[in-house]
């Protein structure tokens, strides 16, 4: 039975995970504006925030919505050093060479992980967000509510640090114009890293909050990866509130079509609904280009 | 090189060692290891066409392995066809694929397009994973027929299947040596270099792209077809995998995209490895195998990113400045 309150229920969790894709995407949006590199590796960025929340929470009995910060500086450091050690070395390779770097470290990420933990399914007992609230009828998870709303505050606090601060702004224009950007004294090496800093920052935020209420094991984030490119795409490549937009649009789709078509189709859905707007729009939604 | 006749003199010696190979290696090891070379020497090949030649970097190549996989098997369980006819029937299928595919997705530029291919290839295998009539995410185990070429199973010796993946091998550097020999070799390669330039010289943008999709997918799809006999086992984790994609695509970029020999290249190199990794550290489910795997990849893309060929065509560039 199709009731109003199973259709409301669907749209409010739709949106609620779309929030959470936005803010998985955004880093790799970011790290797309400044220097045209997609991320392959960011799944298995992601999969390392939720593994740090889950670490933190065993062995020191540290809530993920108190780790969240450690969680943060791990993954900001994560992505300085991929950008060092990897990335630096790429920037003028060729396309095919950064995507295929990118995705070897993915994989490599990935098995390590799944050398050092074991491919179990694990999950985070009784953590302090837990158990339902009721909205008016529609009943919401408290992990998911909290999740999707400390998205949106990263996503805002993230926007406004680079359309108003002076590093921001740094950041804008070294993805604008690199050459000029560095001729007004701006070092791009510096930018890029932080680029990547806090990219993979996101992706500790997202991670640690997910841990929350998802399974947590190494081939986690592949899914989400999948999701991230094509959110990213959709918004158009570089466009910060594209991808936002697009993750919110992806949430909805995948829930949706999981209720009302079939579930085991969703993810098709939203890659089929990517499919249609780029067809329609080759630039994705907001792109520059 | 050193010249036309050198050249000659090595594509002779090579091509008389792989035929007499399994006359002088009989464990079933090496063999195994030459076939898998062969394989995805022709998918790289493949992917060559449309990813080197034409620039068109696409991750999505696992879907016209595994239609071909498919085809050939479904047409074997259900009609009893033999797979030679399920292997053409999947090539001309994969080429409809690939035309489906091409028409909507060659307005899209760079990583637009890679990520096109990527959700392409997700949602077919999604697709075969809830196909019930298909086998679903069980598979399909191919009947054992009684050995002979026509039925393409062999179960005593893979020495006819060493032949079998020689010879698609073969068929596949000729299509390389075709396409890069003549005038749309050039067109490919003018599409890759300049897009905008091309279509102002009055070069068919679209077409020359579809023809270069559509020659990548027959190949690929003939691999697949042959790849579902050699294991007799098919599922879609194994022919649809986004994976495969990227090792096709590894396979030419190691060797050098864009050449005739790249490929073939990339897979003498990679393969021994992931083959040998794979026996030495595989199993017991650790994947120690592929964090080998994935740090080499990030090694060679970070030092080679140009592929082996760009190493001699580096030494060449000091050697005449």
């Amino acid at each position: 039975m199709l009731t109003s309150e199973i259709i409301w229920q669907t749209i409010l969790s739709g949106i609620l995970m779309g929030c959470i894709y936005a803010l998985v995407a955004v880093g790799l949006c970011l790290i797309w504006g400044l220097m045209e590199i997609v991320n392959f590796a960011h799944g298995e960025m992601l999969m390392l925030a939720m593994f740090t929340a889950f670490w933190a929470f065993s062995l020191y009995h540290i809530d993920p919505i108190l780790s969240l910060p450690l969680c943060m500086i791990v993954l900001f450091i994560i992505g300085v050093a991929t950008y060092f050690i990897i990335i630096k070395k790429i920037i003028k390779a060729p396309f095919l060479a950064q995507i295929l770097a990118t995705f070897g470290l993915g994989i490599f990420l990935r098995y390590l992980a799944q050398f050092m933990f074991s491919p179990d399914f694990r999950t985070i007992k009784n953590p302090i967000l837990s158990g339902n609230i009721n909205l008016g009828g529609i009943f919401v998870g408290v992990p998911q509510l909290a999740a999707s709303l400390i998205c949106i505050v990263t996503f805002i606090i993230l926007y406004s640090f680079i359309n108003k601060t002076e590093v921001g702004i740094a950041l804008l224009a070294t993805s604008e114009d690199r050459e000029a950007a560095s001729l007004m004294g701006i070092n791009s090496d510096r930018m890029f890293a932080l680029g990547w800093g806090i990219g993979a920052a996101c992706l500790g935020v997202a991670g640690a909050l997910m841990s929350n209420f998802y399974y947590i094991f190494p081939e986690v984030g592949f899914n989400f990866a999948l999701i991230a490119y094509v959110a990213v795409a959709l918004g158009g490549f570089g466009s910060i509130p594209g991808s936002f937009v697009a993750g919110i649009i992806i949430g909805l789709v995948e829930f949706l079509s999981g209720l009302l078509i079939a579930p085991a189709f969703k993810y098709s859905f939203v890659f089929l609904i990517y499919l249609l707007v780029v067809f329609i729009r080759p630039q994705g939604l907001w792109g520059r280009y | 090189m050193g010249g036309n006749k050198h050249k000659w003199i090595w594509l002779v010696i090579g091509a008389v060692l792989c035929l007499i190979f399994p006359l002088f290696l009989t464990l079933p090891f090496p063999r195994h290891l030459m076939i898998m070379i062969f394989l995805y020497a022709s998918l790289g090949l493949a992917w060559n066409m449309i990813g080197g030649y034409a620039g068109q970097i696409s991750l999505g190549h696992a879907i016209f392995f595994g239609a071909g996989a498919y085809t050939s098997t479904l047409m074997l369980m259900k009609l009893g066809v033999s797979p030679w006819v399920g292997m053409l029937v999947g090539g001309i299928l994969s080429v409809g694929i690939a035309f489906i595919i091409g028409y909507p997705c060659f307005k899209l530029a760079g990583h637009y397009f890679a990520i096109a291919t990527i959700a392409i290839g997700e949602i077919a295998q999604q697709w075969m994973l809830n196909w019930d009539w298909a086998g679903s995410a069980v598979g399909l185990t191919l009947p054992i027929l009684p050995e002979s070429l026509i039925n393409l199973e062999f179960h005593t010796t893979k020495a006819p299947y060493y032949y079998v993946a020689l010879g698609i091998f073969i068929l596949a550097i000729l299509a390389t040596y075709g396409v890069d020999r003549s005038k749309l070799g050039y067109y490919f390669k003018a599409i890759k270099g300049d897009l905008e330039g091309a279509r102002s010289l009055g070069i068919n943008v679209s077409k020359y792209k579809f023809y270069a999709l559509a020659l990548s997918a027959f190949f690929t799809s003939i691999c697949g077809s042959f790849y579902a006999q050699y294991v007799l086992f098919i599922d879609p984790d194994s022919v649809f995998p986004l994976m495969l994609s990227i090792i096709v695509c590894l396979v030419a970029t190691l060797g050098g995209v864009g050449t005739v020999w790249g490929p073939v290249i990339g897979a003498f190199i990679l393969i021994p490895i992931s083959e040998f990794t794979r026996i030495q550290f595989g199993g017991g489910g650790k994947g120690t195998d592929l964090i080998i795997y994935g740090f080499l990849i990030m090694v060679i893309s970070i030092y080679q990113p140009f592929g082996v060929i760009g190493i001699s065509k580096r030494f060449k560039k000091k050697e005449s400045a």
